[in-house]
C-alpha cells in the first residue's frame, strides 16, 4: 500500500480538485451490469445507434480527435476531450459532435451543438465506462457530412470491481 | 441530495478581440443513471441526471450538450467561444426532474 501512497494521493487531490467528492466507487457501479436485454440492444448495430443522433452515412475517419490515455485509472471518471480540426464559418461549421461507449448499456453518452459563434468545435468532459470498450467521437458538419474517431480505452481494475 | 448544485462558470481573465475563449464550467449533481442497483438494498437507484446544458454569449446560442447518466458524477464541462464582443456568457443546467440551474461570467474581450 505505501508504495501507491503517492499515487492515491495525487488522484485524490484530482478528484477533490474537480469535485468528485464522493466515493468514486458508488458511481462506477451506476452502469452496472446489463440485463440479457440490454446486452442484446447493445449488440445493436452502432451505424444504427450513429444515425438516429446524427443521420445515416459514411463517417470519414479523419479531423476529430479524441486526446486521452488509452488507459483509465477509473472507469468512473475518465477524461474525455474531443476537439475537431474544422472551419467553423457561417456556411461551412461543424454542427454536432455525438460521443459513445460501445459497451456501455448505453452507448451514447451525450451529443453537443455548436454555431458558427462557437468558434470551435471543441469540448471536454468525464464520462463513465463499465468496462473496457471502443468509444467513439463522431462530428457533423452543417452540410451533413460525417468525420470521426474511434478508439478503444482499457478501464484499469482497482476497488471498484464486483 | 444536499451536494447538488453549486454551479461554478470561468474565463479567461481577458481575451483579445477575435480570439477563442475556454469556457470551463462545474457543477454538483449526482448524475445517477437509472442503471445502477443499490449494493445493500438490491433495488435499481432512480434516474437522475442533467440532460441538458446550454451556453449563451450576447444573447446567442454557442453551445447545447443533451447528455444521458453517462457523463460523470458533479460534471466538469469546457467549450470555447469566439469572444468578438464583451457581455456575459451564461449557462443553463437542466436536469431530467425539472431543476435548473444559471451561472455566467463576464468576457472581457480588449
Amino acid at each position: 500500500m505505501s508504495i501507491h501512497s503517492e499515487t492515491t494521493l495525487t488522484r485524490r487531490s484530482f478528484l477533490v480538485a474537480v469535485g468528485a467528492t464522493g466515493v468514486a466507487c458508488a458511481a462506477i457501479g451506476v452502469v452496472g451490469m446489463p440485463s440479457l436485454a440490454e446486452a442484446a440492444e447493445a449488440a445493436v448495430n452502432m451505424d444504427e445507434i450513429i444515425a438516429k443522433e446524427l443521420g445515416a452515412g459514411t463517417v470519414a475517419l479523419e479531423k476529430v480527435k479524441i486526446d486521452t490515455p488509452p488507459k483509465a485509472e477509473n472507469g468512473a471518471l475518465v477524461r474525455f476531450p474531443v476537439s475537431v480540426d474544422h472551419p467553423m464559418e457561417p456556411d461551412n461549421y461543424i454542427a454536432a459532435i455525438a460521443i459513445f461507449v460501445d459497451d456501455n448499456p448505453k452507448p451514447l453518452v451525450g451529443k453537443f451543438e455548436f454555431t458558427p459563434a462557437s468558434g470551435k468545435a471543441e469540448v471536454e468532459m468525464r464520462i463513465k465506462m463499465a468496462k473496457a470498450s471502443q468509444v467513439r467521437a463522431i462530428a457533423k458538419t452543417n452540410k451533413g457530412k460525417l468525420y470521426g474517431a474511434v478508439m478503444k480505452i482499457e478501464v484499469a481494475e482497482g476497488g471498484c470491481a464486483g | 441530495m444536499a451536494d447538488i448544485g453549486e454551479p461554478k462558470v470561468r474565463a479567461p481573465e481577458k481575451v483579445k478581440k477575435g480570439e477563442l475563449a475556454l469556457i470551463k464550467t462545474l457543477i454538483k449533481h449526482p448524475m445517477e443513471s437509472g442503471l445502477r442497483k443499490d449494493a445493500a438494498t438490491g433495488e435499481t437507484v432512480p434516474a437522475h441526471y442533467i440532460e441538458s446544458v446550454t451556453a449563451e454569449y450576447g444573447g446567442a446560442m454557442v453551445v447545447k450538450a443533451s447528455w444521458t447518466g453517462a457523463v460523470s458524477k458533479n460534471p466538469f464541462f469546457s467549450f470555447y467561444v469566439k469572444a468578438d464582443k464583451p457581455g456575459p456568457v451564461t449557462v443553463t443546467w437542466k436536469d431530467n426532474k425539472g431543476q435548473e440551474w444559471k451561472e455566467k461570467v463576464e468576457l472581457k474581450v480588449e
